[in-house]
């Protein structure tokens, strides 16, 4: 079993540290610090947090304004709240009129699992990713998230940055070097790929293993960046390995699972099995016991990376 | 408060005459547009870019600018106009406007056309964005995020222009309430209120009185003008300017359509163009306004 960390815990101390390091760094919540752990930089830079309290489309707008007039805003809601209450705010302010603004997108994906569906977010990803100007980002443990954190703020540009509420496995150690826009090969195959984000890359990690007692070499990739997606690194795996399966806490509809096959279609056309969550609302339940029920167990990676293999020319 | 004299008043007035007649061409050729917000708002626009406003033309992005944030972004053939004659982009440029390759976009585009401040269109952002923007300045804005770090409060302003159905929306309030909670006084709206949305009056779509009390239970300095008067709006500009540590509002009371009575008090001039026989007529009718 690997060790597990907080991710919430280690947004909190990056951000402290970014907010060190360049005094443009401003931070928004509506009035869920003490949730996604932006209390940390109010504690610290009290005069440069703003709560704009329930309101996340003043939160999104008084970003771009910030944005607009020199400031790096880091706007802090809930996943599901930018993606759906705030969403023309993002598209026409941040996207369309292209304002420097993050977007810290806590309790994504069903992290949040005992707060229920209503709560739970997970069609962000295919809505963020359908627009324009727009980078998406999903670290997938508490290395990756500081380490992209870093650069979603040296970016100029409108990022999604998605957070997950709990403690995850740690996969990474410090030679970790991400690069926004660049998939990692975390471990090379040859007979199917498996492709995963966030959480889902150590579910990944796990089924490989599962595989290889099966003598199926699987190869497993991670994507921290959805857009702009490593195309490059996609239509490789799909040449050296012929078979894809994609995982991730999302819809099947439209998140990675879509941006791959969209690669995949044009560049090299090979099987690819997508897992996630079917097309329905999710329910209340402990988080890991959520992913599991809901299609994302590392058995459903499993079966999916054997069902790829075999249609495979 | 400055002391403002007839010469100044008379050509401030003079020049929202003139860019009725431009909207009234552009609307008429491009045969698409908003006419009668565009010529309520009038008199409001000219007198902030042609006298209130602290800018450059031929340095838009000038860091210690006052900002005005057009919100009321259908209503852009007007905003185009002014800021082409105060010199931010060739007049000429106008004839362009609602066509393919065109700066002029149907609504404002801020990355394409110097002195837009913001892109607007969906209507509702002039106030939060604007209360982001003069927290940033009061803090200390500066350009871009690339440039060395500025501790100073900027004396830059933001000024955003809102309609009347435009309030409706709920992230108006959202933003008074922020603009009011930080204080920014450096923040001014102006309420272009006609009276007119699209489909009717604003007291039968959704009545946002009573106005000023709404305001000022939101924390705002409130005036009420006569938003076709250019001596009341210089003074409430000016009074505007002199309120330190709350954010201000100037209701002013207009005429959709003002200038032409085919168009006056009517919501079905809110987005149609006029024809050739009305195009002709309207124009005389503003000609002979501008002799007056």
């Amino acid at each position: 079993m690997k060790k597990l960390g907080s991710m919430r815990l280690a947004y909190g101390q990056a951000l402290v540290e970014l907010g060190a390091s360049n005094p443009d760094i401003v931070a928004l919540s509506a009035d869920v610090s003490n949730s996604d752990h932006s209390f940390m930089f109010e504690d610290a830079f009290p005069d440069r947090f703003f709560n704009v309290g329930i309101a996340e489309q003043a939160l999104v707008d008084v970003a771009a304004g910030l944005a607009y007039a020199g400031k790096v805003p880091f706007a802090n809601t809930f996943a599901f709240l930018f993606a759906t209450r705030a969403l023309e705010m993002v598209r026409t302010h941040l996207c369309y009129g292209r304002a420097n603004v993050k977007l810290m997108a806590a309790y994504s994906g069903l992290s949040d699992s005992f707060d229920g569906p209503t709560h739970h977010s997970i069609t962000d990803l295919a809505i963020m990713r359908s627009l324009p100007e727009m980078t998406v980002i999903v670290p997938s443990d508490p290395i990756s998230l500081k380490a992209l954190l870093v650069q979603a703020a040296a970016l100029d540009g409108p990022v999604y940055f998605r957070l997950n509420r709990n403690e995850v496995p740690i996969l990474f150690d410090d030679s970790y070097s991400p690069q926004i826009g660049k998939a990692e090969t975390l471990r090379n195959g040859t007979d199917v790929s498996l492709i995963g984000t966030g959480i889902m890359v150590n579910r990944c990690l796990e089924a490989a293993e599962i595989l290889a007692s099966q003598n199926i070499d699987a190869r497993v990739i991670e994507v921290h960046t959805l857009k702009p997606l490593d195309r490059e690194c996609i239509a490789l795996a799909a040449k050296e390995t012929g078979a894809f399966v994609t995982a991730e806490e999302h819809s099947v509809i439209g998140g990675l699972g879509g941006a791959v096959a969209e690669v995949v279609a044009e560049v090299c056309p090979v099987p690819v099995m997508r897992v996630g969550i079917s097309d329905q609302f999710t329910e209340t339940g402990s988080y890991f016991q959520l992913l599991d029920k809901y299609g994302m167990a590392v058995e459903n990676i499993v079966d999916a990376a054997k069902k790829a293999f075999s249609t495979k020319k | 408060m400055h002391v403002h004299s007839e010469a100044l008043i008379k050509e401030l007035a003079f020049k929202a005459q003139e860019c009725r007649m431009q909207v009234m061409q552009m609307v008429h050729a491009a045969q698409t547009g908003h006419i009668g917000g565009a010529f309520s708002v009038a008199e409001i626009l000219t007198t902030l870019y042609f006298h209130h406003l602290r800018i450059d033309p031929k340095n838009p992005d000038w860091a210690d600018r006052d900002r005005l944030l057009f919100s009321k972004g259908h209503a852009c053939a007007m905003l185009y106009a002014v800021l082409a004659n105060r010199g931010f982009f060739p007049v000429e440029e106008l004839s362009t406007f609602r066509c393919l390759n065109s700066r002029l976009q149907g609504h404002p585009d801020r990355l394409k056309l110097p002195g837009i401040e913001i892109s607007a269109g969906p209507l509702g952002h002039g106030v939060a964005i604007g209360a982001g923007m003069a927290l940033a300045l009061r803090m200390g804005g500066k350009p871009s995020s690339q440039s060395a770090p500025s501790s100073r409060a900027s004396r830059a302003r933001v000024y955003t222009v809102l309609g009347d159905g435009e309030i409706n929306a709920g992230v108006i309030w959202e933003g008074a309430l922020v603009a009011s909670k930080y204080r920014l006084g450096n923040l001014t709206a102006i309420l272009d209120y006609n009276g007119i949305q699209q489909t009717g009056a604003t007291a039968d779509v959704l009545s946002t009185e009573p106005i000023a009390d709404k305001w000022e239970s939101f924390g705002w300095h409130v005036q009420e003008i006569h938003g076709h008067n250019v001596r009341e709006i210089l003074e409430a500009l000016d009074r505007a300017d002199e309120v330190h540590a709350r954010p201000s509002i100037i209701i002013a009371r207009t005429t959709k359509g003002k200038g032409v009575s085919r168009f006056e008090y009517d919501h079905r001039w809110h987005g149609a163009p006029p024809d050739d026989t009305q195009f002709a007529e309207a124009l005389d009718e503003l000609k002979t306004g501008m002799a007056i």
